[in-house]
């Protein structure tokens, strides 16, 4: 075992890990030695090629294919330089007062924190696109939410010199996009972060990491580990865990922190999504373009969001309900296809949390509700409408058996789409807003940190990461992310002199 | 190194495949090997249990259909096989459910991750975007 020292280490490199780099960079003009470890790579400029399969494979944990435990829902996270923030659309959403104010967290303040988003957002240089950069995929969104007495609302994006290449899920190929890898990361590096990527954190103990570097594969993409492969024991006066809202609370429960910290793993939600498609008649613009410029937010209403998308052949293939003839057609009419991303807003049950297995992996337990479900429809015949209104020929419902229908039966999408057919195993429903795990509240009672991040009873041990929140947030996460991990920050800078004895 | 997991089921797999995407009964060999060797270093990632349990799904699957058509899955027409796997992802079970749902997926990874497949869909996606359209 190798030894190494720090003053801080943070395990995680997405929108938490990459914000608490940034914003401990100055404490390094001090002489503080700050040390990011990373799980994923750190991919070169060039290999963000959009191909689907390799840029699945290179920057999502498990290919994109993480399932829950009981394997009917697929839950993609980021794993490389930059985390999730480098397979996002750059869709820069603040969190909605109501759902802050729902939180109940003693400490946290929704002004607070939606300014803290407002500064990454500037950071990140969050807009608006110009309407000559939408595609037709989005207008018809617009379009079809207006004609079915919607509203639908444009994305900003933190984007620079976006190029449409439609690939943003598989990494930006042009480099547009402004995650923690081409904004926060490299400042903080600048500053005199160190950043050691294929660094898979196994364990925390007292005041220090536990971890296994990973050599680069034959064919692998990204650049080699910045630290020769093997064992480390890495101790730092401060540990700050951004290993998002599975590898946190899995990396705490593989540690044994789940005596002292009885809620370590609950409160997990993860907005539930279908990706539902229609057929034009005709040829429409949706594979070049911001795949997702619009939404329309009815998460108070109806506890769905629906987002505009548009996403590769066998994603699409994927998450189309059944296969065959049918199945077939519609992916031949992939130049015809309109998509629309379903996202419903599930609460915390105590059923839903993060474990882990013998080995100490993260397992997922996830048992849909009723009122998930119920949204889920609620959202499907939203979308129909929206489809249908827009001009669609066919819309593909999964909660519709057949999953067709048909636009002559555009007038029955509330009695052909209903829950009894939301089988699942069948129907395939995927998720990329991961929170909860590690949520923040009053004692260790009811939550595993502070309103700061602080974990209760564990001053050095510090999280920044959607496993944060309480309970979901309702809306795209990243930028909330973005706010607490400045926070946790922020608290960090300020307790580093009694917490680091310089005084 | 793990075990290929297909060659032993090579048969019935394949008419599964072509059950879950009917042109790739189209596939020539070339076709076949790569789907093929998309779907066994999916595979070979998968602890050995999963791996196991693949096979024996794709070996559940070639006699199941026996019982109601007197042949296995691999001997029966196109719209039989279909009716079968369909009943199957119908099925009260959700293992089963799961089952045909993950060797679907795999499927169709095999052949819409393939750039050719994605092509002759219509798939255009350019990481030059709008110049590459314009």
């Amino acid at each position: 075992m190798i030894e190494r020292r720090y003053d801080i280490v943070i395990v995680g490199s997405g929108a938490g890990g990459g914000t608490v780099a940034s914003g401990l960079a100055p404490l390094c003009r001090d002489g503080l030695r700050v040390l990011v470890l990373e799980k994923g790579a750190r991919l070169l400029d060039h290999e963000f090629t959009g191909r689907e399969l390799d840029m699945a494979d290179a920057l999502y944990e498990d290919g994109g294919g993480f399932l829950t435990a009981d394997g009917t829902m697929t839950l993609a996270f980021g794993r490389a330089y930059g985390g999730s923030t480098v397979v996002y659309t750059g869709t820069s959403l603040a969190a909605p007062e109501r759902v802050i104010r729902a939180w109940d967290v003693p400490g946290l303040d929704h002004a607070d924190l939606v300014g803290r988003s407002r500064k990454y957002a500037e950071q990140n240089n969050v807009h608006s696109l110009a309407p000559d950069l939408l595609n037709d995929n989005n207008r018809l969104f617009v379009e079809g939410c207006a004609k079915a007495g919607y509203v639908a609302e444009q994305f900003p994006l933190n984007l620079r010199g976006c190029k449409g290449s439609s690939l943003c899920n598989l990494g930006c190929p042009n480099l547009a996009k402004q995650g923690t890898h081409r904004v926060q990361l490299p400042a903080a590096e600048r500053g005199g972060v160190e950043v050691v990527t294929r660094a898979d954190v196994r364990r925390v103990e007292d005041r220090a990491v536990l971890v296994r570097v990973h050599a680069k594969a034959h064919g692998e993409k990204g650049s080699s580990s910045e630290w020769g492969p093997g064992d480390y024991r890495v101790r730092a006066r401060i540990v700050v865990l951004a290993g998002g809202a599975i590898g946190s609370p899995a990396l705490l429960l593989r540690s044994g922190f789940g005596l002292r910290l009885p809620r370590l793993g609950a409160g997990f939600t993860c907005h539930p999504a279908h990706i539902l498609v229609a057929e034009h008649e005709r040829p429409i613009t949706n594979d070049v373009g911001h795949p997702k410029s619009f939404y329309l937010d009815r998460a108070a209403e109806e506890r769905f969001v629906l987002e505009t998308c548009m996403y590769f052949p066998f994603t699409t293939a994927k998450n189309l309900t059944g296969f065959g003839p049918s199945h077939s057609a519609l992916m031949r009419a992939f130049p015809r296809l309109q998509m629309i991303l379903v996202l419903a807003c599930d609460k915390a049950v105590p059923q839903n949390r993060v474990t882990v297995d013998a080995d100490g992996n993260p397992v997922v337990r996830y048992t849909y509700t009723r009122e998930t479900v119920e949204a889920m429809v609620r959202a499907t015949r939203a979308s129909a409408r929206i489809f249908f209104a827009a001009g669609a020929v066919r819309v593909h419902a999964p909660e519709s058996d057949p999953p067709l229908i048909d636009r002559k039966d555009a007038g029955r999408v509330d009695e052909l789409i209903a829950a009894r057919h939301f089988k699942l195993g069948k129907v395939s429903v995927s998720a990329a807003h991961l929170m909860g795990g590690c949520g923040m509240g009053r004692s260790a009672e009811d939550s595993v940190t502070d309103a700061w991040g602080r974990v209760h009873g564990v001053p050095w041990l510090r999280v920044a990461d959607a496993s944060l929140f309480p309970d979901s947030v309702e809306i795209n996460p990243y930028l909330t992310i973005m706010g607490l991990a400045d926070r946790a920050a922020e608290g960090i800078r300020s307790d580093a002199p009694t917490l680091l004895g310089t005084a | 190194m793990t075990d290929p997991v297909l060659p032993p089921v090579q048969r019935p797999f394949r008419a599964l495949a072509t059950t879950v995407v009917p042109e790739a009964e189209r596939l020539d060999g070339p076709g076949w090997a790569e789907l093929e060797r998309i779907v066994e270093e999916q595979l070979a990632r998968r602890p050995a249990a999963i791996r196991r349990q693949f096979r024996f799904l794709v070996r559940l699957l070639e006699f199941l259909p026996v019982a109601r058509f007197g042949r296995p899955f691999s001997a029966l027409d196109a719209a039989r096989r279909l009716r079968f796997l369909e009943a199957v992802q119908d099925a009260p079970l959700l293992l089963l459910r799961r089952g045909v749902w993950g060797l679907r997926v795999l499927v169709q990874m095999g052949y819409y991750g393939q750039a050719e497949r994605a092509a002759e869909i219509g798939y255009r996606a350019d990481p030059r975007g709008w110049e590459a359209r314009r």
